[in-house]
């Protein structure tokens, strides 16, 4: 479907008709506080920025905000916030005819130069889909010409970019902070030079870290395995190694500040990034080495800044392992200090499971705050050897004890289940465990106690120590979660989880190559959009796709993969060598595990990949050994070009 | 304690910018407005201390006002210059302050206070014999209703209806509706009555009349 280009004042006009007769069309107006708007005639390139999920959660991502503050201090160009619209809006938009248009000045997203999606998870995939499609703009790259913006896409789920290759034309892998500069840079280069667009697409892949699929040709085995990864132009790169910032940035702190209730209506501040604990499960603690930290007076300061901006009432201190911070303590005591009886709430989450934590908690609770939450992730010794997360479980229940000590009323832990090697006695001992949490809180607060389990499902994510192991099977999730339902019958404990069939989806499209883009595409014919929204996840048009694409669900998540397969996302390098992943998974098949890295460097391999970056920047700022060599002659350690036709070694990365 | 508190009380706009912010949503735009003024609002006692910011009357989503108001409790005295510039400083686009004044902490609350509501409303459509239909209209005795799984009779909080304009670009009508608790007329109720779509109607609240 093409939509005609409408100017915003067209689009308002009707607008004006259809948002009182929406759900909470605070969604669909823009104009909060903070946002930037420019002049549109005087700005050389125009950038949305979109979350392709509601605004009441788009509005929440940190990364995107990132980059729209930043964006807009350059003169030359503008960014503005796009979100999808819930369903009853969308069906009202088309039949008014509206685009999907930007909240800031209401340009339909085809009057941009670039659109710039975030997809941080892989339910949002046929969501990105319906972006496109409700802004008349192709969904497939190949179908797109000059006369449309450039399509791009960042978040955690493009280091595996292959299902969602034919929809973009072209990924950021890894931190965008910097990479979107050069891109809006290279886009107004070539737009001068008035070439086509594939000249475009080849400025782009000369930039680090950004990826084009259409440069890119796989081959594949009978069996439907990768037999080769093919670059197609000499601008290609092999692989494509991700962008780090060696130095965190400032944070930003002009938060745009909703107009209605969002899910995380707070002043986000990152802590630190990267996460040296190294636990085989998590794909966040492998793609996003090395561990930065960012210095207490720098956190301090953003926080002050940002409340003087927003007036916001809650701040969260974000980072995948809070504890793990040099500096945690100081900054508690520091920030403590500095907004007591300011009526501030402040969230720590990602807490280690000792009761250093409690005290942590408890010097920042001041007159607002929510629950405690923990995250043993399994409940045997055997477990927590193989998924490399060593929690004593009388570490478990005397922290446990001392939350509910401490005027805790509820406490959440949360499990994770569906690893190959896990038995139903593994899941029982899940079940034992939080009986004997909640038994500890009786013992101080009686039946106040309250326990909330939230048992995930394992999913075996590319670039992670796991990758070659299969899901459990439709089968055994449901006979594990059917012992977890049955034997953890108690008033006071509230057990979650998460069904099946939202697993194999998740699991499909984060392990998926790029036959997966079909599917994607049928399903969201038959309607599938907001995935993650149980209500209106449809498991049945996803299944129904895979048959037409003459594709087996379970080629990709229920076959155990050969150690010498050379996978979908081979061409994508997170820095950490593949060889150490192998290294981990056999440590984790033997039951070994590995000490946090703080400790000693292992050579994952991330220094080697940017040695010259933390040359550039020793001391504290990185949790990896100083590099000391000096620089190679050829000064080109973050690249690795290959030209021609080239097979990709197996170890992913350059040796 | 509470002696040396100031009791201020606000009337403000509510413009298009924020016409679709609910009543708690708002609530929350002004504790940040006074965030972010550094002007020291008064919070409740106990276990969770809430903002003591008061709201005459809910205002329907959707609808614009020039006359809302609000009382806010500061920890100290301020003199009142000073929080209006303060104030005015850190409100958002969709809020302006129409005036500020001290007013006595005994006062009761702005809930129990308010009686009727004054809207101006423009129908974006025309609506054709709309002075015979609202003639029948104030005719009825009783005109009963359904809302939100409750049966009402609209008649007895309409107070007054004046038609402004019937012609021009969009019907214009002026209502005063009761606003006690328990007895709050909506506007879009006598716009459904008239026979127009309800989310076609614009609807600006331009007085709160209190006891």
């Amino acid at each position: 479907m093409t939509l005609p280009v409408l100017s915003p004042s067209e689009i308002e006009l009707r607008l004006e008709r259809i948002l009182p007769g929406v759900q909470k069309p605070g969604r669909y107006t823009g104009g909060e506080l903070n946002q930037v708007v420019k002049d549109w005639q005087a700005i050389e390139t125009h950038l949305a920025l979109i979350f392709p999920d509601l605004y009441d959660i788009g509005m929440s991502n940190l990364g995107l905000a990132i980059l729209y503050e930043s964006l807009n201090q350059r003169p030359d160009a503008l960014a503005e916030r796009a979100y999808l619209p819930w369903t009853d809006m969308e069906a009202a938009m088309r039949q008014a005819g509206i685009p999907l248009y930007s909240l800031e000045t209401h340009h339909s997203l085809a009057d941009f130069d670039i659109l710039g999606f975030t997809l941080p998870y892989e339910t949002l995939y046929t969501n990105a889909l319906n972006t496109l499609d409700l802004a008349g703009i192709p969904l497939f790259a190949e179908q797109r010409s000059n006369a449309h913006p450039l399509v791009i896409a960042g978040g955690h789920t493009t280091f595996n970019p292959e299902p969602m290759h034919a929809f973009m034309d072209a990924f950021v892998i890894g931190e965008g902070e910097e990479v979107i500069h050069e891109i809006v840079d290279a886009y107004q280069a070539w737009k001068r030079s008035q070439a086509e667009r594939p000249a475009l697409l080849r400025r782009l892949a000369q930039i680090p870290g950004v990826y084009v699929p259409s440069l890119y040709q796989p081959h594949y085995l009978e069996s439907g395995q990768i037999a080769r990864i093919q670059p197609l132009a000499d601008a290609a790169p092999l692989p494509v190694r991700k962008r780090i910032v060696a130095k965190l940035p400032p944070p930003p702190t002009h938060f745009i500040v909703p107009y209605i209730d969002t899910v995380h209506n707070r002043v986000p501040v990152e802590i630190t990034r990267g996460c040296t604990r190294g636990c085989r499960f998590c794909h966040a603690g492998m793609i996003s080495r090395p561990v930065r930290e960012r210095s207490v007076e720098q956190i301090v300061h953003a926080i002050e800044d940002s409340l003087e901006h927003t007036g916001f009432e809650e701040v969260g201190l974000l980072s995948l392992s809070s504890s793990d911070y040099t500096h945690i303590l100081e900054l508690v005591q520091a920030v403590s200090a500095r907004f007591a009886g300011k009526h501030l709430g402040i969230s720590l989450p990602s807490l280690r499971i000792d009761t250093f934590s409690v005290d942590l908690m408890d010097a920042l609770r001041g007159a607002r705050h929510g629950g405690f939450t923990l995250a043993p992730e399994a409940a045997t010794e055997r477990m927590r050897q193989i998924i490399n997360k060593p929690v004593s479980t009388q570490a478990l229940l005397e922290t446990a004890a001392e939350v509910y000590r401490r005027g805790y009323t509820t406490l959440k832990l949360y499990f994770m289940i569906g690893h190959p090697s896990e038995t139903l006695e593994d899941v029982q001992a899940i079940v034992d465990l939080c009986k004997a949490v909640l038994a500890e809180g009786r013992k101080v607060i009686g039946r106040r106690a309250r326990l909330n389990a939230g048992v995930s499902t394992f999913i075996p994510k590319p670039h992670t120590p796991f990758q070659w192991v299969p899901c459990d099977t439709v089968e055994q999730i449901t006979a594990k979660q059917t012992l977890l339902k049955h034997s953890l019958r108690d008033r006071d404990i509230k057990l979650s989880w998460t069904t099946p069939a939202e697993t194999m989806l998740e699991a499909w499209l984060s392990r998926g190559d790029r036959r997966l883009s079909q599917v994607i595409y049928r399903a969201w014919q038959k309607g599938a959009r907001f995935d993650a929204w149980q209500e209106l996840f449809r498991y049945s048009a996803w299944l129904e796709a895979f048959a037409e694409a003459g594709l087996e669900p379970d080629f990709y998540t229920h076959r155990p993969r050969p150690l010498d397969e050379i996978f979908p996302w081979e061409h994508i390098s997170s820095g950490v060598r593949k060889k150490y992943l192998l290294e981990e998974y056999r440590r984790s098949l033997a039951g070994e595990t590995r000490p946090d890295c703080r400790e000693s460097c292992f050579a994952c391999g991330i220094l080697p990949a940017f040695a010259d970056l933390r040359r550039e920047n020793p001391g504290e700022a990185w949790k990896c050994p100083e590099v000391k060599s000096p620089a190679p002659r050829s000064n080109d350690f973050s690249r690795y070009t290959v030209t021609g036709e080239t097979q990709l070694d197996a170890q992913g990365s350059s040796k | 304690m509470s002696a040396e508190q100031m009791r201020l009380r606000i009337t403000f706009s509510k413009t298009a910018a924020m016409r679709y912010t609910g009543h708690l949503d708002l609530h929350r735009a002004w504790e940040r407005a006074f965030r972010r003024s550094r002007l020291p609002l008064a919070y409740s006692q106990g276990f969770h201390p809430q903002p003591r910011l008061n709201l005459a009357a809910a205002l329907p989503l959707g609808f614009t006002s020039d006359c809302e108001l609000l009382d806010a409790w500061l920890e100290t005295v301020q003199p009142v210059e000073q929080v209006l510039q303060a104030l005015t400083l850190a409100l958002p686009p969709g809020m302006v302050v129409r005036s500020l004044e001290q007013v006595d902490l005994r006062l009761p609350a702005l809930q129990t206070q308010t009686q009727s509501a004054e809207y101006e409303v423009t129908l974006l459509d025309p609506l054709p014999g709309l002075a015979q239909r609202l003639e029948a209209l104030l005719a009825q005795s009783t005109l009963p209703r359904h809302r939100r799984d409750r049966d009402y009779d609209l008649r007895p909080l309409i107070e007054e209806i004046v038609l402004l304009a019937e012609d021009g670009p969009g019907p214009h009508l002026r209502m005063r509706l009761s606003v006690r608790e328990g007895a709050t007329g909506r506007p879009e109720e006598v716009v459904d009555v008239l026979g127009a779509s309800p989310t076609s109607a614009r609807v600006r609240r331009t007085r709160i009349v209190l006891r």
